[in-house]
């Protein structure tokens, strides 16, 4: 692999387009209107071939203007379909954008003789010739590739505007009511966020494609929100995000290829793969939200539950036999906890540990520190059992269960207790036994 | 509660009017037939249609040219327009389901994701050493890939505080990347036919062929007849989810079958519109089929056939027309036809219903006048005492200034007088010679009963909703309009105590 001056400027500019879209990105996540990124990036397109046919030129400037303008006035039809026609957000989206883009398409099939626009260029960008030295001007004596300050220009106007308005996007975001209240028009803000989303989406167009702008609107921002509760710190994440995205998809689309015998892919593909990586690596490993992290609080406490549960069998037992202590057989107890075995042997196991029970002749026994636990346990559970019966009128068969859930909130057994006013026995006449040993 | 009860009684209107499901799967394999036997009696030479590509400039079509398109007496037209007829047929049908299910973009990130379906189905049919250009293999791919796609967005939506939205963000977004990674690396490969591929993103309805023709026909047709043989249930689906489970139904199973069959249409779609347009199809028809009615079965019919439609009109158009393209020209008719329901469908349509908020402000409007009227024969402040509180005799007698009524109320004196014309009009007022106003007979019946619901309501507020006396003149002002008969009476069996029976009850705040 020759690693070229163009793939540094490729990396550059996809890390200012990732950034520049993962600031409007990250509000449009939060306010639900994800898609509506992707309409107005999908109207890039009739904006192009309108600005064409009504300029007959091809200034950028005019192209960006007319671009940016049908992205805007996408957000107003919408608004308008759904106003007017009663009919569903999503579907108003869907029946606008997809009739403006046949609209895009027809005219630039009228225009295809006087212009050059590719509709494949339009939908895929080009990011991998964008750093070439043809494309490169000189503006305020920095020679670079033109896409470098068309997006670095988006960038830093989203940069401005989110840092002075943060405050008025933030509050609009998450309670529109309270902004308008607040004396904030949260329509005003809606269609400056839609104005971002459509000046962002037109000049990013180039680089990474229609369509794979949208990866870079909504990917990075979606994984920041997994790892995160605060506003500054998804923004700035969700840029770390898509700069990551940017840097390692291109370097994924020039090495990858080349292990199954091919000289490279898409670039601005890849990037959004790479997204969908880090989006997919964030989902199983993020600390809060993670899947694993979840799954792994879930056994956390399940076994936490397990521990007590079996202590309690054990203390019942005591209770039944009338034997101190009293021994159960491992099989015995799975079977009455109805648990897995496994999960059995590593509860006994911590609870051995803990020095809460300890091994006997045929099975365990619970230790003078795991009776006292044990008691609180049982304790609780019987105080609960009361408390349902009477507050909650449960009949006696339907008490077991919903206290069984409960017992494990032991904090709450002493307000239980002074609740019922100290009962003695619970309703199925068995002793409740006291906080300490008496 | 409420919001059940209406669900529950808008399913009950539905379903009163379902025609037998047997007829229906008939009539849909009789039309399917009809199409088959078409394309299969289509001679196999003249491979070419009236146009060449080289020709740009916009003429209009000779009168001979627009009589053979019609007709499709050519091969070429003929196949394609087959082919998105159906296509329209099966995307009404099915869409219809999807946006009541209010899924509508799930369908937008299903074709995205069904890309690199296509791209792998391509590899992995070259190394089997296949001819990788074969069609139910590659919509086989895409099928699979659409499948995995909305199972993604399934994920997403139920591990992740992530909503809807961003899922079918994420989902479209990322495989479309994976699909032009793939597509990019089919280029390179060392064999033909990799160029073909690229017509599922844009779509190129002018290059199908027969057997693209059949492929989607078949596939229709399968769609339709499924749709047929569980509209029931599609239907209880779509309408009330948590009912239908309460009943026993396999609410997920349905779902499921749902989603296979929105994304078999999207697949089909794709080569005709491609994949940015294959949405419009399925939700376009039925959106605009959604102000013409109100019932399920019309509905789809009414989808169906705008779909139908908009495909054989696209196709023919853009056959007339070479520089149109075929996709985006059925779209725009499908949108055409969404912009003409908008406006113009009878049920929910917009000049409907400004009609119908029109008419019930001008009711709402006189039965104002009338209580302004009658309130101010009550107040005292006419000479005559013609007038008893509970029965009005010669009500003819009594006269009532224009400028006492405009403060009554907050409208402008060319609102009420507006109003008065029309009152006097329909022969509830009289206007006196000095410009004063009168009611008429008619006028004082209908105005004593238009101030008894206001003050049956009222005093219903006081005594069961304890809302404070001085605020009830509002809420009051808000239902009394819309007072059906039986609730006049429910209300007067409950007031009986309050208030004597059949006279107009005297107002709650004081003479």
């Amino acid at each position: 692999m020759n690693w070229l001056i163009s793939d540094t400027w490729t990396i550059v500019i996809g890390s200012l387009c990732a950034v520049a879209c993962a600031l409007p990105g990250a509000l449009l996540v939060l306010r639900r209107m994800s898609m509506m990124g992707d309409a107005i990036s999908h109207t890039v397109l009739p904006g192009l071939a309108i600005a064409f046919l009504l300029t007959h030129s091809r200034a950028p400037l005019a192209m960006f203007i007319g671009a940016a303008v049908i992205g805007v006035a996408t957000a107003f039809f919408i608004q308008g379909v759904q106003k007017l026609g009663k009919t569903e957000s999503g579907a108003s989206m869907g029946i606008v954008f997809t009739t403006l883009f046949a609209v895009g398409l027809v005219l630039m099939r009228q225009a295809v003789d006087h212009v050059d626009i590719d509709p494949d260029c339009v939908l895929y960008g080009a990011i991998e010739t964008a750093g070439t030295t043809w494309q490169y001007i000189t503006l305020l004596g920095v020679t670079a590739p033109r896409a470098v300050f068309v997006n670095g220009g988006a960038m830093v106007v989203n940069l401005v505007l989110i840092a002075l308005l943060y405050k008025e996007f933030k509050i609009s975001a998450f309670d529109p009511a309270l902004a308008t209240t607040l004396g904030i028009s949260a329509t005003l803000m809606h269609y400056l966020l839609m104005t971002m989303t459509a000046a962002t989406a037109v000049a990013a167009f180039e680089s990474v494609g229609s369509i794979l702008v949208i990866a870079m609107f909504i990917v990075p921002p979606a994984t920041a929100y997994l790892l995160t509760d605060r506003l500054a710190v998804m923004m700035v994440l969700s840029a770390v995000f898509g700069v990551l995205a940017a840097v390692f998809g291109h370097v994924a689309a020039i090495i990858v290829p080349p292990w199954f015998g091919f000289e490279g892919t898409s670039t601005a593909g890849m990037m959004a793969v790479v997204a969908g990586l880090l989006f997919a690596l964030v989902w199983l490993a993020s600390p809060r939200y993670g899947v694993l992290a979840r799954m792994y609080h879930r056994l956390v406490m399940s076994m936490h539950v397990l521990c007590e549960d079996v202590m309690g069998l054990l203390y019942r037992l005591e209770e039944l036999t009338d034997t101190q202590p009293a021994t159960m057989p491992v099989a015995d107890m799975t079977q009455a906890l109805v648990a897995r075995a496994w999960l059995v042997r590593r509860a006994l196991g911590s609870l051995g540990r803990q020095r809460m029970i300890r091994r006997g002749d045929l099975g365990y026994v619970l230790t003078d520190a795991g009776r006292d636990q044990a008691r609180q346990l049982v304790r609780s559970h019987r105080l609960w059992e009361s408390y349902l019966a009477h507050y909650l009128r449960l009949p006696a068969d339907h008490l077991h269960d919903p206290a069984n859930r409960l017992e494990h909130a032991h904090e709450l057994a002493d307000k239980v207790d002074v609740a019922l006013g100290r009962p003695e026995t619970d309703p199925q006449g068995k002793t409740i036994p006291s906080r300490d040993n008496q | 509660m409420a919001r059940i009860n209406t669900s529950r009684s808008r399913l009950r209107s539905f379903t009163a009017r379902r025609p037998k499901r047997g007829a229906l799967v008939i009539a849909a394999a009789l039309s399917m037939s009809a199409f088959t036997a078409e394309i299969a009696a289509a001679p196999m030479q003249n491979p070419k249609g009236g146009h060449s590509i080289a020709d740009t400039g916009f003429t209009w079509p000779t009168v001979e040219q627009t009589v053979r398109v019609l007709t499709l007496r050519d091969y070429n037209t003929r196949i394609v327009v087959m082919g998105v007829t159906c296509l329209g047929l099966a995307s009404g049908t099915v869409g219809t389901f999807l946006l009541l299910r209010k899924r509508s973009l799930t369908a937008d990130a299903l074709s995205h994701a069904a890309l690199p379906g296509i791209g792998l189905a391509f590899i992995t049919l070259v190394l089997l050493g296949q001819d990788g250009k074969h069609l139910p293999g590659l919509l086989a791919g895409a099928f699979i890939a659409g499948c995995l796609g909305v199972g993604c967005i399934l994920i997403i939506r139920h591990t992740t505080r992530l909503k809807d939205d961003a899922a079918l963000g994420i989902v479209l977004s990322v495989s479309f990347g994976l699909g032009v990674v793939l597509l990019t690396i089919i280029q390179q490969m060392p064999v033909g036919g990799q160029a073909g591929l690229q017509r599922f993103v844009i779509g190129r309805a002018a290059s199908m062929g027969a057997r693209d023709a059949w492929v989607i026909l078949i596939c229709a047709a399968a769609v339709i007849v499924v749709c047929a043989a569980l509209f029931k249930e599609l239907q209880l689906l779509c309408f009330d989810q948590g009912y239908a489970g309460a009943q026993g139904w396999p609410v997920i199973r349905l779902d499921v079958i749902l989603m296979a069959l929105v994304t078999m249409v999207t697949v089909i779609a794709l080569q005709s519109v491609g994949l940015v347009l294959a949405v419009a199809m399925l939700i376009i028809p039925a959106a605009a089929a959604r102000f013409w009615t109100d019932q399920l079965m019309r509905m789809t019919l009414t989808a169906a056939l705008i779909g139908m439609v908009s495909g054989y009109l696209g196709a023919v158009i853009s056959a007339l027309q070479p520089r149109m393209p075929t996709g985006p020209v059925i779209v725009l008719v499908c949108a055409a036809g969404f912009g003409v329901s908008m406006v113009a469908g009878i049920r929910r349509g917009m000049v409907v219903r400004v009609w119908r908020h029109w008419q019930l402000n001008n009711r709402v409007a006189m039965q104002h006048l009338l209580r302004a009227m009658f309130e101010q024969y009550e107040s005292g402040t006419t000479p005559d005492r013609a007038f008893d509180g509970a029965r009005m005799i010669q009500p003819r007698r009594i006269k009532v200034q224009f400028d006492k009524l405009l403060p009554k109320r907050s409208w402008t004196a060319a609102e009420l007088r507006g109003i008065a014309a029309t009152a006097v009009r329909r022969g509830l007022i009289h206007r006196n010679d000095d410009n004063s106003l009168s009611l008429t007979d008619a006028g004082g019946a209908q105005a004593r009963r238009v101030v008894r619901n206001h003050r049956l309501w009222e005093t219903y507020l006081i005594h069961y909703a304890d809302i404070a006396p001085s605020h009830v003149d509002r809420d009051a002002d808000q239902i009394e309009h819309v007072l059906g008969r039986d609730m006049v009476d429910r209300l007067e069996r409950l007031l009986s105590e309050q208030l004597p029976p059949r006279t107009v009850p005297p107002s709650p705040h004081g003479a």
